[in-house]
């Protein structure tokens, strides 16, 4: 379930609550994000959708922990992460997050292996542990005979499978998909899409994406629009058009 | 040892900048070895200096030569062990580039006050039972090639009348320290007297004094001078290592000089690798970035800009001090200092190498550590 309104049961995953943030630019004070609520239950695939500088990347962010709120509060599984400092923060990020870019953002001088691994160095897991889990989530986004290859030899589809890879290896509780297929073509971006829905449906994943693409959103369980700092569900959005539409 | 890959992948990722900058420190630790083993060469009279030998010169300096008799004279003050006398000869073999040190020695009393240089006992005898025999030290044998039983001409100085004199060498010696001289020639004293001018007659260069008591050498050393004060020949009497570092200072401030020449090489050293560091920081700003995202620490990658500084200060340290060391071991102040890089240069070598790179990788390490996650991957 997904509710925008706040008054969620705070059983769920996700748990926002007046969220504000505002950015000083040029002197001049810009509100992102205002006053927002959000509750997630886990296994939900939400699309954020909304024009340019809406905040959908901000509330992407914050949710992540890799930026703070002016005021509010988001709680992630019972923990307010908006309380945490910086340090308890990262090692938070590390346990609890998968972030999947736009511009996949491997390391280009790791090999695909490498890079799926990162996240598991930070983890007590031995070298054969590692690589049991490196392979098995290779396995997940099909990859595994290209574990030793470097991005600069893989596709973009394959480029952004190797991070899906990297955001599932150390199963964290959330992924976190920030344009995933705004770099692709068609037939990449479907694959990628099939890849994040069959992580929700028969992984169980919990995953929040930003996106600028109609059929990427269409493929969400809930879709969520941000205009001027606020959040919409679509169905109150489509509804209130549909108002503005018959009303003289 | 885990994250070593991506410490290599990274050194990796622009061979050639790496390989330059390895190359800056290789060439920088390579000067500062060899002005380490120059310096050493220098101050290698002084390190070794005997603590209970004290040299007698003449009051205006070493080329003041004092007369012979003074010898029991010294030798009967109180705290004085042994004594002995030795010449400078000074000869030319072939050109006078072939500079080294020649001493006209009393081999009677050479070993028994110096007992760091050894030689073979068979050699020795046959040192001895030639009167134009001379011991070479093994240095100076390999520099000419000279073997034992080998013929040897010197063109003795205009002083000493400027002729060929003929020798023999009879014998190797070898020194049992690191720092000791191995360059030098010895000859016997009688036929040097036999052979010098007249005027040579009764006079030495320099009296080599052994004292009971290090403790007491400063006593000793104002006896001798007091005893042949307001003579003709008026004495100074340093330690040893006094006069080998007033000889030193002969050749000008050389510490001076090697700590300028050192300063600047490591300060350019150091604009030049902090530069490349924040180079390489700046050019990944997105990869450290999408680190931290997935939960490496800002120490984590404070020491993974370091520890990348500290490899390549390391690698070119090391490759640098390793060639230092080798040239060092050669003749390349042909024969006039014996250059050679001690393990207390080396140490310093690395640490100064190992906090070149440190203080190169700060700046940029400490912008990586301040990097804001959400900025940086704006910016991407």
């Amino acid at each position: 379930m997904v509710r925008v309104d706040g008054n969620g049961n705070g059983q769920g995953l996700i748990r926002v609550r007046g969220l504000d943030k505002s950015y000083v630019r040029g002197g001049e004070e810009t509100h992102v994000l205002q006053g927002l609520n959000l509750d997630v239950d886990a296994g939900e695939f939400i699309a954020f959708m909304g024009p340019s500088g809406s905040g959908k990347t901000t509330i992407l962010n914050l949710l992540g922990g890799l930026d703070v709120p002016s005021s509010g509060t988001v709680s992630v599984a019972g923990d307010e992460i908006t309380a945490m400092s910086r340090r308890k923060l990262t090692a938070w990020r590390a346990r609890h997050v998968g972030f999947v870019f736009q511009a996949y953002n491997l390391i280009p001088v790791l090999s695909a292996y490498r890079n799926v691994e990162l996240p598991l160095l930070l983890t007590p897991l031995s070298g054969a542990e590692r690589r049991s889990h490196v392979e098995a989530a290779l396995r997940v986004v099909g990859l595994q005979d290209r574990m030793h290859h470097f991005p600069r030899q893989l596709s973009g589809g394959q480029e952004q499978r190797v991070a899906i890879a990297r955001a599932i290896v150390a199963d964290p509780t959330f992924l976190l998909c920030d344009e995933p297929t705004g770099d692709l073509d068609r037939k990449s971006a479907d694959e990628i899409l099939d890849l994040l829905s069959l992580l929700v449906s028969e992984r169980g994943k919990t995953i929040l994406m930003v996106t600028h693409d109609p059929r990427a959103a269409d493929r969400a369980s809930a879709l969520l629009h941000l205009e001027k700092g606020v959040l919409i569900e679509a169905a109150q959005k489509r509804e209130a058009l549909h108002t503005a539409q018959v009303t003289p | 040892m885990k994250f070593l890959p991506l410490l290599i992948a990274n050194l990796k990722r622009k061979k050639i900048r790496t390989l330059l900058t390895v190359g800056s420190f290789m060439v920088a630790m390579f000067l500062f070895g060899l002005l380490a083993a120059v310096r050493a060469g220098f101050r290698q009279g002084v390190e070794v200096a005997g603590a209970d030998r004290l040299v007698v010169i003449g009051r205006t300096g070493v080329i003041q030569p004092l007369p012979l008799p003074y010898m029991e004279r010294i030798r009967r003050l109180p705290g004085v062990k042994d004594v002995t006398h030795s010449t400078w000869f000074g000869g030319v073999y072939q050109d006078p580039k072939n500079f080294f040190a020649q001493f006209v020695i009393v081999p009677e009393d050479w070993q028994r006050m110096y007992p760091e240089f050894k030689v073979p006992e068979g050699e020795w005898q046959d040192f001895l039972a030639d009167r134009q025999g001379i011991v070479i030290g093994r240095k100076l044998a390999q520099r000419f090639g000279w073997k034992i039983g080998d013929h040897v001409p010197l063109k003795a100085p205009g002083y000493l009348g400027g002729t060929s004199w003929d020798f023999n060498v009879r014998a190797i010696y070898r020194g049992t320290r690191p720092g000791d001289d191995e360059g030098q020639l010895w000859l016997q004293h009688k036929y040097f007297y036999e052979k010098a001018p007249r005027y040579w007659q009764g006079i030495v260069g320099w009296y080599i004094v052994r004292v009971s008591n290090p403790d007491q050498a400063l006593t000793v050393t104002k006896a001798i001078d007091t005893e042949f004060a307001n003579s003709a020949s008026e004495t100074r009497t340093q330690t040893e290592s006094a006069f080998a570092a007033s000889f030193m200072k002969q050749m000008g401030n050389i510490e001076f000089l090697i700590l300028a020449i050192g300063s600047i090489v490591f300060f350019t050293l150091l604009l030049v690798t902090g530069n490349t560091m924040a180079i390489a920081v700046r050019e990944r700003t997105a990869e450290l970035a999408v680190l931290k995202a997935i939960g490496y620490s800002d120490r984590f990658v404070l020491g993974l800009v370091l520890a990348e500084s500290l490899l390549i200060a390391a690698l070119g340290g090391a490759i640098g001090l390793g060639l230092a060391h080798l040239v060092a071991a050669q003749d390349i102040t042909s024969g006039i200092l014996p250059t050679y890089l001690s393990g207390a240069a080396i140490a310093a070598g690395v640490a100064v190498a190992l906090g070149t790179g440190l203080l190169a990788g700060l700046l940029p390490g400490l912008s990586a550590m301040r990097l804001q996650v959400a900025y940086a991957l704006r910016r991407v």
